[in-house]
């Protein structure tokens, strides 16, 4: 038994909204002649917003994944040693943190340049730059802190707790990295003289970026209460 | 060729069953049948097992019966031919599964668990007879803890398997140890409950005696523990059923069930071969 | 730099991205962005894999029953591990790790889902790629570079490792002192499989991205065909469950060179040495890798469901009672597979209540598959099925599914478990699901779309014959697992010495010579497969009258699938069984209404 047909829609109405998430098929580079763009109305969001969602997803199965493994291997044996974290980890917090305000106001400076409000290109890319830079500093203060623990005779085979504190730092850190090859796309892209970024590539950047702060948060609460 | 396939599932589906109903290779002599069982707990999954296999059996050759029987009738039909719709739809169909397949897996679910119950979720009693086994690449060895009833405390670094001392025991420093019994294979009078504490020395191993009906990993770093007891003397076979390395395949020991009078007689002839 | 030149807002449709033809060999053919491309890859790296894997299980049969005969040339591959072509018992454990792993990875996870999902997934939603083709090509590549990983440790020193495709510890995390192939074979399969989870992970961020956001005009998430449907379920799947076995990968190579304690306890002796780790819980390990393991059976089941559904509908030319139910399943099916990797660890010394809290997931998971397994029947009745090679597949894998989806309900419940456990009826289970059933959804699908991805036809009579002996020969090999189970016949033996296994070697003997003939009538497959792509009959557009997206473009289709054009859909993918201008059915971009 067929199943119920749906008139067919005539190219001046608006599409249909069913589940408002039909619309150009990726085609929407590709305009009508007759500059009818109405036609092309796309109610889908970018990909970049959608794929930035999902990659996070995975990343915070991968932490929640680490955090069940830190929790049965506490359970299993005896040998729980509670580290002291090094000092400069609470300042690379603060770091990471600062990166995140610099992004944003980074981020509301492109959008003002973006809509003609301020022709001053100089102002987001500085803060871009701030945002950077910070991110550096954060990687080398967590480098500073292994070699911090390091000193104190605690290596990644030393014991449970420096194993984990290592791990989860330095998978943290290796995604802060990929964090930072985004930013610095992003920045090339801002410098071109024809202004070719989209602000769905600016925002998923900037979630990403965020986020990395945000699970930050999340490991060193792990490692302040656990470990 | 519709109607080809359709014939083929049919003989498919029933030459596979043949061997359930006869337990047997096509009359081959070679038994598929479960093993007499040889314990207390064991009749309930059998039992469970013959259930279920009712269940399954029955669903395997109804659906492929229907698979066959749709397939012959409506395959090469005429090309105007009147499109039929299965009475009661999918709304029927969701019904008739929610039902049946929930109520089946409902009972197996909550018929199941006692014979699981009676495995796990019962302590040992304290009066079974305790053993330990130990199981390394690649044999088991079983210790008793002799007349004092104690066993002596276990030091890996100690292990020497020259001379014989497979558990690591210290009887110089120890005194436990001293009376500990130690051996190759596993004896247990009869209908007398065994507890069975079980000590991985590198590798996970498993520990598995079909008539025992009793399957157990050895898992390194954790004390675990099966208890059954033996309804029937003879010698059966014990097996490694976890992959633990290249000899695996031959990593089995003999349970060994005597008449209580012989299994006094065995212990104290282990006893001097100490 | 000059801020004068103050640009307008940029829109979607601003933003100039002009989508030329790829230049150049390597563009078109290498490191191509093409989805199309990137789907071929995928499934010609699936079929190496699958032949080797099926080579190595040839290798195994053969040593299980005629252990003393030398292999010819087995020599020359390992010296140390078959001397004179006879093989030892490590060098089984090893092809028996290398098989598991090839066939569940590069061919189970490839095969259906990432080569036929990259191919199909954009056309059948009417888009021009995948949302991030970069993404998409660095997956495939990233794939590739495992795949070498891994076959790289057949070549290494001890050999290639012989902990199974499951990999346990601390059998897997100690290093050499637990045996040979246990050294540098083992990491590399570590490292191989954390490889493949990156590049899983970005292939399930495409589709995900893609489905949701990159169907064209008329496209609602309802009107996608089935098999669309499982592959975006399958990609949501696939990210969760690949995320957590990355990490564990990762710890099991520490625990391996860097002396961690992650999944080992202290005082292990082993090859009279005492391991210097501490700790750690081998339980931990099967917890970690289970969690992945279950979702990973089913991310192979799911898309062979997809695709199946896909061509009986075509086939029976008739839609199935209800689309939404099926796919209500799948994703049910999605859902409680993260709620029952327990029921691989019933007996592995986790808490026995653990053990009834996962049974009854496991048992409840039965209930969306056979409502699938009904609607499927059920649309039998009445149909107009038409009989071809995919479609005697597709029929196939409902049968096939049927005989592995009982065995499922015994080993749903730990009681029975505690006797078939690490048994061949296990093994019998997972092949008949796995290794037949979505295997032939991969073949149903390669003989339905072979004409649109290479434009010409295949040979059906071939195909027919390649049918009828890979369905009863897979039977012939399988059927008899079940049974050898039940009478205990443990798994993973190299040889069979116990008391109570010799007397079954004859079942082995029959199975190795059914094993042995069904893998040469793959041979069939692979030179109608190669024979056609050269030689075979121009294929037109549509030659299933399929109404689906795909069959709307010529065959084989323009590097921008729709030739730039904007495909509107107007109707479900399944108006079968009406009258239309172009005969019993319509094809989704059509305008045309027609009456039921």
């Amino acid at each position: 038994m067929a199943t119920t047909i749906q008139p067919p829609e005539t190219e001046s109405k608006e599409p249909r909204l069913d589940d408002g998430n039909s619309g150009g098929g990726g085609l929407r580079n590709l305009g009508p002649t007759d500059g009818n763009l109405k036609v092309l109305d796309d109610f889908s969001p970018e990909p970049s917003r959608t794929g930035v969602w999902v990659g996070l997803a995975a990343i915070t199965m991968s932490f929640a994944a680490l955090t069940s493994a830190l929790i049965v291997r506490q359970s299993t044996a005896n040998d729980w040693h509670h580290l002291t974290i090094p000092s400069i980890v609470f300042f690379n917090t603060v770091v990471l943190l600062a990166s995140s305000v610099a992004l944003e106001i980074a981020r509301r400076r492109i959008a003002e340049f973006a809509r003609g409000k301020n022709p001053n290109r100089t102002t987001p890319l500085v803060w871009l730059t701030v945002t950077l830079l910070l991110g550096f500093v954060f990687v080398a203060g967590q480098y500073v802190a292994w070699r911090q623990l390091r000193a104190e005779g605690l290596y990644l085979a030393s014991n449970p707790n420096s194993s984990f504190f290592y791990v989860l730092t330095a998978i943290h850190a290796l995604h802060v990295l990929g964090g930072l090859a985004g930013l610095i796309r992003v920045t090339y892209i801002l410098r071109r003289p024809v202004l070719s970024l989209r602000r769905s590539t600016m925002d998923a950047t900037s979630y990403y970026w965020h986020f990395m702060g945000i699970l930050w948060v999340y490991v060193l609460l792990v490692i302040w209460i656990k470990l | 060729m519709g109607k080809l396939f359709a014939v083929i599932v049919f003989v498919i589906a029933l030459l596979s069953a043949i061997p359930i109903i006869t337990h047997s290779w096509f009359g081959s002599g070679i038994s598929f049948a479960l093993p007499e069982d040889i314990s207390t707990h064991g009749h309930a999954i059998d039992e469970q097992l013959s259930d279920t296999m009712v269940e399954a059996g029955l669903s395997f050759l109804a659906a492929q019966f229907v698979l066959a029987f749709f397939v012959w009738k409506f395959s090469n039909r005429q090309a105007n031919a009147e499109i039929k719709t299965f009475p009661g739809g999918a709304k029927g169909l969701v019904i008739a599964a929610l039902v049946l397949v929930g109520t089946e897996m409902l009972a197996l679910g909550i018929l199941g668990q006692k014979a699981w119950a009676a495995v796990y979720f019962t302590p040992a009693k304290p009066d079974a007879i305790q053993v330990q086994a130990q199981a390394g690449q690649f044999a088991f060895y079983f210790r008793y803890p002799g007349a004092d009833g104690k066993f002596g405390a276990l030091h890996p670094d100690k292990i020497d398997e020259g001379n014989s001392n497979f558990f690591g025991l210290d009887p110089a420093n120890d005194v436990d140890s001293r009376d500990d019994i130690v051996t190759g294979e596993l004896a247990i009078p009869i209908n007398r409950e065994v507890h069975l504490m079980m000590h991985a020395k590198d590798v996970g191993h498993s520990f598995y005696v079909r008539e025992l009906r009793i399957q157990q990993d050895f898992v390194p770093g954790l004390d675990l523990s099966v208890h059954f007891t033996a309804t029937k003397v003879g010698k059966y076979e014990i097996v490694c059923t976890q992959l633990c390395g290249l000899g695996h395949y031959n990593m089995k020991a003999y349970l060994n069930v005597l008449s209580h009078e012989d299994f006094d007689a065995w212990m104290k002839q282990k006893a001097s071969e100490q | 730099m000059s801020d004068g030149a103050v640009q307008a807002v940029p829109t979607t449709a601003d933003v100039v991205h002009h989508h030329q033809p790829p230049q150049g060999f390597i563009r078109k053919y290498v490191f191509s962005l093409d989805h199309k491309v990137i789907g071929k890859q995928y499934y010609a790296l699936a079929l190496v894999a699958v032949f080797t894997g099926m080579v190595l299980s040839w290798l195994m049969r053969i040593h299980l029953v005629w252990p003393n005969w030398p292999i010819p040339g087995l020599g020359l591959l390992s010296k140390a591990g078959a001397p004179g072509g006879v093989m030892t018992p490590e060098y089984y454990l090893s092809l028996l790790t290398m098989h598991g792993t090839l066939m569940v990875f590069f061919v189970l996870t490839n095969a259906p889902f990432a080569a036929f999902g990259n191919y199909f997934l954009p056309i059948q939603i009417g888009a021009e790629d995948m949302a991030f083709p970069r993404f998409n090509m660095m997956s495939f590549w990233t794939t590739f570079l495992a795949f070498c990983i891994l076959i790289a440790a057949f070549f290494v020193g001890d050999g290639p490792p012989i902990a199974g495709w499951t990999s346990y510890a601390p059998l897997s995390a100690v290093g050499a002192d637990a045996g040979p192939g246990q050294g540098f074979g083992q990491t590399l399969w570590g490292l191989s499989i954390f490889v493949f989870c990156i590049a899983s992970l970005l292939g399930s961020l495409n589709f995900i991205a893609t489905t949701l956001d990159l169907r064209t005009k008329g496209m609602t998430l309802s009107r996608m065909p089935i098999c669309t449907w499982a592959w975006f379920i399958t990609s949501c799947i696939a990210l969760l469950a690949f995320a957590v076995l990355l990490p564990a990968c990762l710890l099991l190579i520490l625990d391996r060179v860097a002396g961690t304690s992650f999944f080992i306890p202290a005082g292990l002796v082993i090859s009279d040495r005492l391991q210097p780790h501490s700790g750690g819980s081998p339980l931990l390990w099967q917890h970690l890798f289970w969690f992945f393991g279950h979702p990973e059976v089913y991310i192979a089941i799911l898309p062979a469901m997809g695709i199946v559904s896909h061509i009986l509908i075509n086939s029976m030319r008739r839609p199935l009672l209800s689309h939404r139910v099926i796919i209500y399943c799948m994703m049910g099916i999605g859902f409680l597979s993260y709620m029952v990797w327990g029921h691989h660890m019933f007996v592995s010394g986790m808490n026995p209540f653990s053990s009834l809290m996962f049974s009854f997931p496991t048992l409840v998971i039965t209930i969306p598959a056979t409502i699938m397994t009904l609607i499927w029947l059920g649309s039998l009745y009445g149909s107009r099925l038409r009989i071809t090679a995919a479609s005697l597949f597709a029929l196939g894998f409902v049968s096939m599914f049927v005989s592995g989806g009982v065995s499922g309900f015994f080993l749903a419940q730990p009681s029975i478990d505690i006797y078939l456990h690490a048994t061949y009826f296990v093994v019998g289970h997972f092949h008949m699901v796995m290794g037949v059933a979505a295997i032939f959804g991969v073949f149903a699908g390669t003989y339905f779309w072979f004409p649109k991805m290479t434009g010409h036809m295949m040979n059906e009579s071939l195909g027919k014959l390649h049918f009828w002996l890979t369905f009863i020969g897979t039977y012939c090999i399988f059927m008899p697992f079940h049974y050898l189970g039940l009478a205990g016949n443990v798994r993973r033996y190299s040889a069979f010495v116990d008391d109570f296994l010799v007397p079954l070697i004859p079942v082995h003997r029959f199975i190795t010579i059914a094993a042995l003939c069904t893998g040469a009538a793959q041979l069939i497959f692979l030179y109608n497969l190669i024979h056609s792509r050269f030689r075979g009959a121009p294929a037109p557009d549509n030659p299933w009258e399929c109404t689906s997206l795909e069959w709307i473009m010529p065959s084989p289709p323009p590097f921008d699938n729709f030739g730039g054009k904007h495909v509107v859909v107007y109707h479900d993918p399944y108006q079968y069984g009406v009258k239309s201008s172009t005969g019993d059915y319509l094809m989704q971009n059509s305008p045309e209404q027609v009456e039921a």
